[in-house]
C-alpha cells in the first residue's frame, strides 16, 4: 500500500462520497459553534425547514462578543448582547449542547475543546473559525470555514472540500531559553510570508515539535492560517495520549484501548511525500516579534525593522512601507527599547495553562511599568480555575495586571476590551492586522514570556535578559 | 442564489498585497445577527475617517467608483479571519467578481459561495490591468474568459463544480442533501465515538 502522510490517512478515513466534478464529500466528527459565525447558519436553517443533522457531535460556546468582566455584571453592548442571547436560543432549538457565559466550562471555543477531550486524534474538526486549525495539536484534522459551511455541517454532518496539498514543516533541534512555541511559529510565517501556505496543510514534525507539550503544540498549530495554511497538525505520539486520557470525554476502560491503537496507526509512513517542505533549526531561533501589520513582518527581538527601499517588488515594496506608516516606525531600526502601552496576555494561541505559568514565572515578584496597562485573560473559566488554584492570579493581580473572564478579548476586540487609537501592544495573540485591536490600534505580536517582560518594562523587551 | 450570468464594467482598484478581511469588515461590525447591511461598513476603517465621514481620496468614495462590479485586489485577497461577512459586505456593496494574482483559501471558497466571483491572473496581466485602473472588463464565467479593455482575452480558472452552482443559481447544500444514502451508510459503519449532550 502506498506510503501515506498522517493528513491524507485522516482524510482517507473520512471520505463519504466522490461523485463527478464535485469535490470530496467529507465527513465531520466534530463541530464547534460560536456566536459571531452561526446565527445566519442557523436562520438558513429555519428558511429550508432543516433540523441539525447530528447534535451529539455538535458543541457551543460563547467567546467572541463576550466579555471579559465580572460575570454577574449585564453584557452593556446591545448588540452583542442580543448575538450571545441569539446563540443561546438557536441552541435550545436546535437542541445543541452549550457552554454558555456563566458555564464553569465556558471558553474560547478552541481552549475548551481540547481541553474537555472532544479533540481527539484523527478526527475532523471544523468551525466558523479560522483558528480551528489550533484542534491539529492533537493529530486532528482541523479547519476553520465560513457560515455557509458551518450551516452545511449543521445540516449534513460533511462539507465538500478539495484535498490541500500536504507541506511537511520539520523543526528539529532544543530550543534556547526563553524561545518558546510561538517563536518557532512566527519565525516560520516570518520565512514563508502569510500567503506561503495557501492551498496546504502543515504537517508540523521533527525532533523539536516532539519535545513540545500538548499545549505548546496547540500554540503552533493555531497559527497555521497566519502562514496561509488551510490546517496543521502534528501527528499523535505518547505526549497527545498522556494529555487525552481520563479527560470528560476521552473514551474510557476497553474504549480507551481501542481508540489507542487506532490512533497509533495515523502517524506518517515512512517514505510518504509531501508536495511541499521546509526545515528550520530550533537552535537558531530567537524570540520573535512583529512589527507591522501583518504576521509574517516578524523579526528577532533584537532585530531591525526592515527597509522598504531594499525590496524590488512594487507591491511588497509598497504594502512594508504602508505597514510602516501605520505603526509610526522608523525602517532600519530596532524594534527593542519601543514604547508599549498596553500588554494583552490571552487569545486561542496563548491562553493556556501553562501560557499563563510562564508570562507569572517572569511577573513574579515584579511590578509592571506603571505606564502600561496589562489584561491576563484566561482562555477558558477551567484555565481560570486552576491558574487560581496554583496562584498566578495572585501574582498578575501583586505585579498590577488586571486578571479578567475567559474570552477572545483583546484579540479581536468586539467585546468591549481594545486599545485606544494609535496605541502599542505587546499581545500573545495571533494577528496585528491593521486595526484587529481597536481602530487606529498598534500590535506586536510576541510570546507569554516578550509580553510579561515587556509589562515590567513598559517597552518592547528580551525576556533573557530577566532569566 | 441568482444565476451568475456575463456581464460588463468598470473596475475599482485597491492594489494592495495581502488586504485581510479584518480590513473587508472590521470585526466590530459582526455583531450582527444577520447578513444585512455590510455593504455600507465595507473597507470601513479606511473609507471613513473618525467622525465617519466619507474619505474623499480612498477609491471607493470616488464618484466613478458608484456602480462598479470589478475590485482590482493585490496579492493573496482576503487572508485572515474566516468570516463570511467579507464576501456578503462585497457583494452588498455591489462586486460581483474580484480580480488577483491569488486569493486565501477561505475567502475563495465563501466568496464562490456568494456569487462572488475570484478570478486569478497571472502577474503580467494584473500588470496590464494596472496601468487602466478603471478600466472597463466583460467576464464570462461559462467560458471562463477576461476581456481586458484593450480586447485581450484571458482564460481563468474555475473549479468545476462551483461554475456548475454559479451559472445556475444553486447552493452546495442542496447537493449534499442529496448524498443522504452515503451519510446514512458512512455513519452506519462508523459509530460516534464522542456525544456532547452526553
Amino acid at each position: 500500500m502506498k506510503s501515506r502522510t498522517v493528513i491524507e490517512k485522516i482524510w482517507d478515513n473520512h471520505v463519504v462520497a466522490e461523485r463527478g466534478n464535485a469535490p470530496t464529500l467529507l465527513y465531520i466528527d466534530l463541530h464547534l459553534v460560536h456566536e459571531v459565525t452561526s446565527p445566519q447558519a442557523f436562520d438558513g436553517l429555519r428558511q429550508r425547514g432543516l433540523r441539525v443533522r447530528r447534535p451529539d457531535l455538535t458543541i457551543a460556546t460563547t467567546d467572541h462578543s463576550t466579555p471579559t468582566t465580572p460575570r454577574g455584571f449585564p453584557i452593556v453592548d446591545q448588540i452583542a448582547k442580543a448575538q450571545v442571547e441569539k446563540l443561546i436560543q438557536n441552541c435550545k432549538d436546535f437542541g445543541i449542547h452549550c457552554y454558555p457565559l456563566g458555564s464553569d466550562k465556558q471558553g474560547i471555543v478552541h481552549v475548551i475543546g481540547p481541553e474537555l477531550g472532544l479533540t481527539q486524534p484523527g478526527m475532523t474538526v471544523v468551525c466558523g473559525d479560522s483558528h480551528t486549525a489550533t484542534h491539529g495539536a492533537l493529530g486532528a484534522l482541523a479547519i476553520g470555514i465560513g457560515t455557509s459551511e458551518v450551516e452545511n455541517t449543521l445540516a449534513s454532518q460533511c462539507l465538500l472540500l478539495k484535498r490541500s496539498h500536504t507541506y511537511q514543516v520539520r523543526v528539529d533541534g532544543a530550543l534556547k531559553p526563553g524561545v518558546s512555541a510561538k517563536d518557532i511559529i512566527l519565525a516560520l510565517i516570518a520565512r514563508i510570508g502569510i500567503g506561503g501556505g495557501t492551498g496546504s496543510i502543515f504537517e508540523y514534525c521533527g525532533s523539536a515539535i516532539r519535545s513540545l507539550s500538548m499545549e505548546e503544540r496547540m500554540t503552533v498549530c493555531n497559527m497555521s492560517i497566519e502562514g496561509g495554511a488551510r490546517a496543521g497538525l502534528v501527528a499523535p505520539d505518547d505526549t497527545t495520549y498522556q494529555y487525552v486520557a481520563g479527560r470528560e470525554f476521552a473514551p474510557k476502560g476497553a474504549a480507551w484501548d481501542q481508540a489507542v491503537a487506532r490512533w497509533r496507526q495515523l502517524p506518517t509512513d515512512e517514505g510518504a511525500a509531501y508536495d511541499k517542505s521546509i526545515v528550520i533549526d530550533a537552535a537558531t531561533l530567537e524570540p520573535m516579534i512583529t512589527f507591522g501589520t501583518n504576521p509574517g513582518m516578524g523579526i528577532p527581538i533584537r532585530g531591525a525593522v526592515p527597509n522598504p527601499s531594499d525590496i524590488s517588488d512594487p507591491l511588497e515594496r509598497d504594502s512594508l512601507a504602508r505597514a510602516l506608516v501605520y505603526m509610526d516606525l522608523p525602517a532600519g531600526k530596532p524594534l527593542l527599547g519601543h514604547p508599549v502601552n498596553v500588554v494583552f496576555i490571552g487569545s486561542c494561541t496563548n491562553s493556556r495553562i501553562s501560557d499563563l505559568r510562564n508570562a507569572a514565572s517572569v511577573l513574579k515578584g515584579r511590578k509592571v511599568h506603571p505606564s502600561v496597562r496589562v489584561l491576563v485573560v484566561p482562555g477558558s473559566q477551567q484555565v481560570k480555575a486552576q491558574a487560581q488554584a496554583e496562584g498566578l492570579d495572585q501574582i498578575f493581580r501583586d505585579a498590577g495586571a488586571d486578571w479578567r473572564e475567559a474570552g477572545c478579548s483583546m484579540c479581536i476586540a468586539m467585546n468591549g476590551d481594545s486599545l485606544q487609537p494609535g496605541e502599542y501592544s505587546v499581545s500573545t495573540s495571533n494577528r496585528n492586522f491593521e486595526g484587529r485591536q481597536g481602530k487606529g490600534a498598534r500590535t506586536f505580536l510576541a510570546s507569554p514570556m516578550t509580553a510579561a517582560a515587556s509589562a515590567i518594562s513598559g517597552k518592547v523587551s528580551d525576556v533573557r535578559e530577566l532569566l | 442564489m441568482e444565476k451568475f450570468t456575463p456581464f460588463e464594467s468598470r473596475m475599482v482598484a485597491l492594489p494592495r498585497d495581502n488586504v485581510d478581511t479584518d480590513q473587508i469588515i472590521p470585526a466590530r461590525f459582526l455583531k450582527t445577527i444577520s447578513k444585512d447591511g455590510l455593504g455600507d461598513q465595507l473597507f470601513n476603517d479606511w473609507r471613513y475617517d473618525a467622525e465617519g465621514k466619507p474619505k474623499p481620496d480612498f477609491v471607493l468614495n470616488k464618484p466613478e467608483s458608484k456602480a462598479c462590479k470589478v475590485l482590482l485586489a493585490g496579492d493573496n485577497f482576503g487572508c485572515g479571519s474566516s468570516r463570511e461577512h467579507a464576501p456578503w459586505a462585497l457583494t452588498q456593496y455591489g462586486f460581483r467578481a474580484v480580480i488577483s494574482t491569488s486569493f486565501a483559501d477561505i475567502f475563495k471558497g465563501n466568496s464562490l459561495k456568494n456569487s462572488l466571483l475570484p478570478i486569478v491572473v497571472p502577474p503580467d496581466v494584473h500588470a496590464e490591468l494596472l496601468k487602466d485602473p478603471t478600466g472597463a472588463v466583460k467576464v464570462d464565467l461559462a467560458s471562463q474568459t477576461l476581456t481586458l479593455a484593450s480586447g485581450r482575452k484571458v482564460h481563468f480558472p474555475v473549479d468545476d463544480f462551483a461554475k456548475h452552482c454559479l451559472l445556475e443559481g444553486i447552493d452546495e447544500l442542496g447537493y449534499i442533501l442529496q448524498q443522504e444514502p452515503a451519510i446514512a451508510a458512512f455513519e452506519a459503519a462508523h459509530p460516534a465515538g464522542i456525544d456532547t449532550r452526553a
